[in-house]
């Protein structure tokens, strides 16, 4: 059975030996185990860089796949990293306040420490309580678990909601949006028990492990992010691969014929739904340890539009364009807005790539959308045409999935 | 009236002379200011907050109309004291060094003075307060109708209880119906604090039912203040009510301080305390025989503790023993402060009837700002109705349109500086621009992708952030203001609780406009009819004449000119910057979607539930806007579960599909 998915699949395989090189490449140039050519700081981005190809790999999945545009998903993301940053930080505070605790005449007794702790946590927000929701803080286990079960469950009880009303199209897109946002209103308050806009800060610091210096930690976190990216992707290439992605995809070229096929329509994308969001908590619960602190403003609903707009670059409906968009939009956006590209003087005006990437990018990202709805991936399929011939007619989106070619055209 | 006046103070002065001349000079200071004056010198020289009472309330007691210029004088910082002998003189400065001098009891002109020689009294903001005070039984019947609103004013920041007396007494007199009514409402709220007939304070107290000026509550809420005894049997007094401990009004912490006060339980050593007891008798490594490095639990630290009891050095503590316990065998009432139990009561009545009117004008305060937050929602929706309502275009960038119309309201004021005339230039000028730049998105990007709705979606979103950045570009981060002309400034306010900013009315009014222009292109134009044509059948109404790409161009033209209307009526209250637009695109859509596509009904109803349900979760909840935001979303998500096509759907044919 593997050898077959793998041999229908020869563009997994491709995949992640690539990815496995890159990794190794890495490694070996790295600060903390190779020699010492990049960065600690670059090497965090590339991580970065991979969680963020699995959100979109994730975001493939949903959308290019099974045609739900979500609008919701860096929700998901956000709450992965919230709920492992929770974990960070209690055990990295726990550290600090015992060490200090230890100075005091007499040894502090359990209570204490907690006390001290969600004094230090929640002293920003002018509380010390710890809320409910911060009750397993102290396992990891537990937070693990919740970094997956907990998107997941957000996931199911909304698309479970949106799905069973049959809300699509645009609408479906608006009302995610709409649940990012409410998300990051609740989150921005200061008593929603997770620091407010303060976000939670320190994660970068593993706890117990103090002694390990970051150039080790990135690296660490660059295998744990590649690994989770070529698990992610494997998981995503064997959904979409069998009979349940010939139905996804049905979904998303006819809803309505699927339908009376006798599918239940429903329970497909409420699959789909929950899935990915679990794969989006599991990237984020990577990505920020790695970014080092996490705030309400990340699931702002600009971010999971920007995640719509990477597979969108690279190409939807096919795993690695997602991946392909994911990297090379976030990278080329790092290196422009960080400052480090040069400058362009027209003579009467001098183009600060700080304040004109963001236009070029929209207006790039017009002239995809306009011009080659494939994205970068449909280049891809200049290579592949050359061995198969072109048998299919055009793409056909959900909302004329029931018109003939021809019928289309016009 | 003016002869009586004049033969009045013919007689005064002639009294006066005949004073002067008969028995001498001391027999007029005598019966002049100046003794009384004299009398206090040393308080007046010297005057502070807590002893000049005495000096002024002499002053003032002497009955004498010259009071009057004295207080006035010295308030004003005009008394002036001749060194030589001590007298006191209203003084006008002529120049740096000297002062011309009139005497308070002739009011004769002395002549100038040399400033060396005399003592200027600068009484500080304190007993300036207090000579204010004593001035107002006289400015309550100055003839100056400003002095005598003054006094009111005076008495409300500052009530005594001898105002009681000469309010009473100025209101025979008083010709002004505004004032005297004025005056009347200060005299009740005045006999419920000073008065000391108690069936003309309930009376007073009982006028005030259902009345909600501040100034009733003012005067009404101190007299329900109360405070808490603890008592085994009701004590004397009027009682309130019994209280019991771990309520709102009685924490137990403060009941058991109250036992511990009266002797009726021992204090309870806190966890703190009992810590820094611990703390303070380590002795050898060890506190009370426990070694140290095994207080890590509070089993331990309890039975160290104890054993630094046992040997009288802390006091006691049981462990389990807590003030909740405690607290339950004693009694606590509340009492009030004014002994009067007939006063208390009808205040409460009054209070009551009060609290319910204050109650209902909430309510329609809260109509008020709901009608105006949802005028604002229609305002930024109405372009989107058309847009996405109507040709079923998901234009992300809409919240840009409303962004460039505020802009451009503030390139207009830069140049015209008339702020009326700006707006009104404004207007048309905000409708130009996102009209262009409306058909120009349409004939470049969305009508290719007609067929492509969420590929529109994206795409505007991309032009979106583009024309955000390009904004910021140009404009900078930092917010612009765009001032409102100055007649829609300040507020219509009907009472004290119920007032609204002329701004939102003025918004409300033009979203009814908006309404009005809508239905009137959309029902009785040509381009309203080719429009509803080609949006429910296109082939249909190609072969019927109609361009379709033009109707559609103009179309999208007129919803996009139409967010940049409500861009200059946004940018009016709200900050104009580049994420103008950002705030409130989602609430948009909301708003469309709530209230049901391709209909202008639904939009409005839609912005109505939306505005009144933000304002009332507000309500619920004051202290938190974000999370009123959060909760409605959350509630528009589940509506969306019942009624999927929004308040009004489209059925048939109209609906499109």
């Amino acid at each position: 059975m593997t050898r077959s998915f793998v041999f229908r699949n020869p563009s997994v395989l491709i995949f992640l030996a690539l990815l496995a090189l890159f990794t190794l490449g890495v490694t070996a140039v790295s600060e903390g185990f190779g020699v010492g050519l990049m960065s600690t700081s670059f090497v965090k981005t590339l991580g970065k860089t991979l969680c963020l190809a699995l959100v979109a790999v994730a975001m493939d999945l949903v959308w290019g796949y099974c045609g739900i545009l979500s609008l919701g998903h860096f929700a998901f993301f956000g709450l992965g990293g919230y709920m492992i940053g929770m974990w960070l930080m209690y055990e990295r505070t726990r550290g600090i306040v015992e060490t200090s605790l230890a100075e005091a005449p007499i040894p502090p007794t359990p209570q204490e420490v907690v006390d001290a702790i969600g004094n230090q946590i929640f002293g920003v927000v002018g509380s010390s309580d710890f809320p409910l929701v911060w009750s397993f803080a102290d396992s990891l286990t537990i937070q693990l678990f919740l970094v997956v079960a907990l998107p997941g469950l957000l996931a199911l009880i909304f698309g479970w909601l949106a799905f069973r009303s049959r809300v699509t199209g645009v609408y479906l897109s608006i009302l995610t949006q709409a649940m990012t946002l409410a998300l990051s209103l609740y989150l921005f308050q200061n008593d929603s028990g997770l620091r407010g806009n303060n976000g939670l800060s320190g994660l970068q610091n593993l706890p117990g492990l103090n002694a390990v210096p970051q150039s080790t930690v990135s690296v660490w976190f660059l295998w744990a992010s590649a690994l989770a990216l070529g698990l992610g992707y494997l998981l995503a290439a064997w959904v979409v691969s069998g009979k349940f992605g010939s139905v996804v995809r049905g979904i998303r070229d006819n809803e309505a014929r699927v339908r009376f096929l006798g599918y239940s329509v429903e329970s497909y994308k409420l699959v789909i739904f929950t899935l990915t969001a679990m794969i989006a908590g599991i990237a984020g619960a990577l990505y920020y340890p790695q970014a080092g602190i996490i705030n309400p403003a990340e699931i702002a609903p600009i971010a999971s539009i920007y995640l719509a707009v990477w597979v969108a670059i690279g190409g939807r409906g096919r795993l690695y364009g997602a991946v392909i968009g994911a990297v090379f939009v976030s990278l080329i956006s790092t290196w422009f807005t960080g400052g480090q590209a040069p400058d362009v003087n027209l003579g009467f005006y001098t183009v600060k790539w700080v304040d004109w990437w963001l236009i070029v990018l929209g207006l790039s990202f017009v002239l995809v959308t306009l011009f080659a709805p494939k994205g970068i991936g449909g280049l891809f399929d200049l290579i592949a045409d050359r061995r198969r011939p072109d048998r299919h007619g055009d793409d056909l989106g959900p909302d004329q999935g029931s018109l003939r070619e021809k019928e289309a055209v016009e | 009236m003016p002869t009586r006046s004049r033969i009045v103070s013919l007689l005064a002065c002639l009294a006066l002379a005949c004073l002067a001349l008969f028995p001498g000079p001391l027999a007029a200071e005598e019966s002049g200011i100046q003794p009384v004056l004299q009398a206090h010198r040393a308080l007046i020289e010297k005057a502070s907050r807590r002893t000049v009472a005495k000096a002024i309330d002499a002053i003032v007691g002497s009955g004498l109309p010259q009071a009057q210029t004295v207080l006035e004088s010295w308030q004003a910082k005009e008394m002036y004291q001749r060194q030589s002998d001590g007298l006191f003189f209203r003084g006008k400065e002529i120049d740096r060094n000297s002062v011309e001098l009139f005497d308070f009891d002739s009011g004769s002109d002395l002549g100038a003075m040399s400033g060396a020689d005399l003592k200027q009294l600068k009484p500080n903001s304190g007993v300036r307060g207090l000579i204010g005070a004593a001035l107002v039984r006289f400015q309550l019947t100055d003839p100056d109708p400003a002095k005598r609103h003054e006094a009111l004013d005076a008495i409300t920041r500052d009530a005594e209880p001898s105002h009681l007396e000469a309010l009473a007494a100025s209101i025979a007199g008083e010709t002004d119906a505004a004032i005297k009514a004025a005056k009347e409402r200060m005299l009740r709220l005045l006999t419920i604090r000073f008065s000391s007939a108690e069936n003309e304070r309930v009376a007073a107290i009982r006028s005030f039912k259902g009345d909600i000026g501040v100034d009733a509550r003012a005067a009404l809420n101190p007299l329900l203040a109360t405070k808490v005894m603890f008592s085994a049997a009701p004590p004397s007094g009027n009682i309130a009510h019994e209280l019991s401990p771990g309520s709102a009004e009685l924490s137990v912490h403060d009941a058991h301080a109250l036992m511990v006060a009266a002797g009726a339980a021992t204090a309870i050593p806190t966890i703190d305390e009992r810590k820094a007891a611990l703390i303070a008798h380590i002795d050898g490594g060890r506190v009370g025989g426990v070694p140290i490095g095994q207080l890590n639990t509070q089993a331990a630290r309890d039975r160290a503790y104890a054993a630094l009891a046992r040997d009288g050095l802390v006091p006691p503590f049981t462990p389990g023993e807590d003030a909740e316990t405690a607290v339950k065998n004693g009694r606590f009432w509340a009492i009030y402060d004014e002994p009067s139990a007939v006063v208390t009561s009808a205040a409460a009545t009054t209070l009551a009837s009060i609290s319910t009117s204050v109650g209902l004008n909430q309510a329609l305060d809260l109509t008020l700002d709901a009608l105006s937050l949802a005028s604002i929602y229609f305002l930024a929706a109405i372009g989107l109705a058309i847009t996405f309502g109507v040709m079923g275009v998901i234009n992300m960038a809409h919240g840009e349109f409303i962004m460039m119309g505020a802009y451009t309201g503030y390139v207009v004021q830069q140049i015209v500086p008339d702020y009326t005339l700006s707006i009104i230039l404004a207007i048309p000028l905000a409708f130009a621009v996102t009209f262009s730049a409306g058909v120009a998105m349409e004939r470049l990007v969305i009508r290719w992708l007609y067929h492509r709705p969420l590929e529109t979606l994206l795409a505007t979103f991309g032009i979106s952030i583009a024309l955000q950045q390009l904004a910021k570009n140009i404009f900078g981060t930092q917010a612009r203001p765009l001032t409102a002309p100055g007649w829609l400034d300040g507020a219509w306010e009907l009472n004290d609780v119920v007032g609204i900013s002329y701004i939102r009315i003025a918004i409300f009014v033009l979203a009814l406009v908006f309404l009005a222009i809508y239905l009137w292109i959309m029902n009785r134009t040509r381009l309203g009819l080719e429009t509803r044509a080609v949006t429910q059948n296109p082939k249909m109404a190609g072969s019927m004449g109609i361009n379709p790409d033009r109707v559609n161009m103009l179309t999208f033209g007129l919803g996009s000119g139409i967010a940049g209307i409500a861009g200059v009526a946004i940018g009016l209250f709200a900050k104009v910057t580049s994420e103008l637009g950002q705030d409130y695109i989602v609430q948009s859509f909301m708003t469309v979607v709530v209230g049901g596509v391709g209909n202008v009904w639904g939009t409005l109803a839609g912005a109505t539930l939306i505005g009144f349900l933000q304002k009332g979760i507000e309500w619920l909840n004051p202290s938190n806007t974000l999370a009123a935001q959060t909760y409605m979303i959350v509630f528009i998500i589940i509506f969306i579960q019942f009624r999927p096509r929004g308040i009004i759907a489209l059925k048939g044919r109209a609906a499109g599909d």
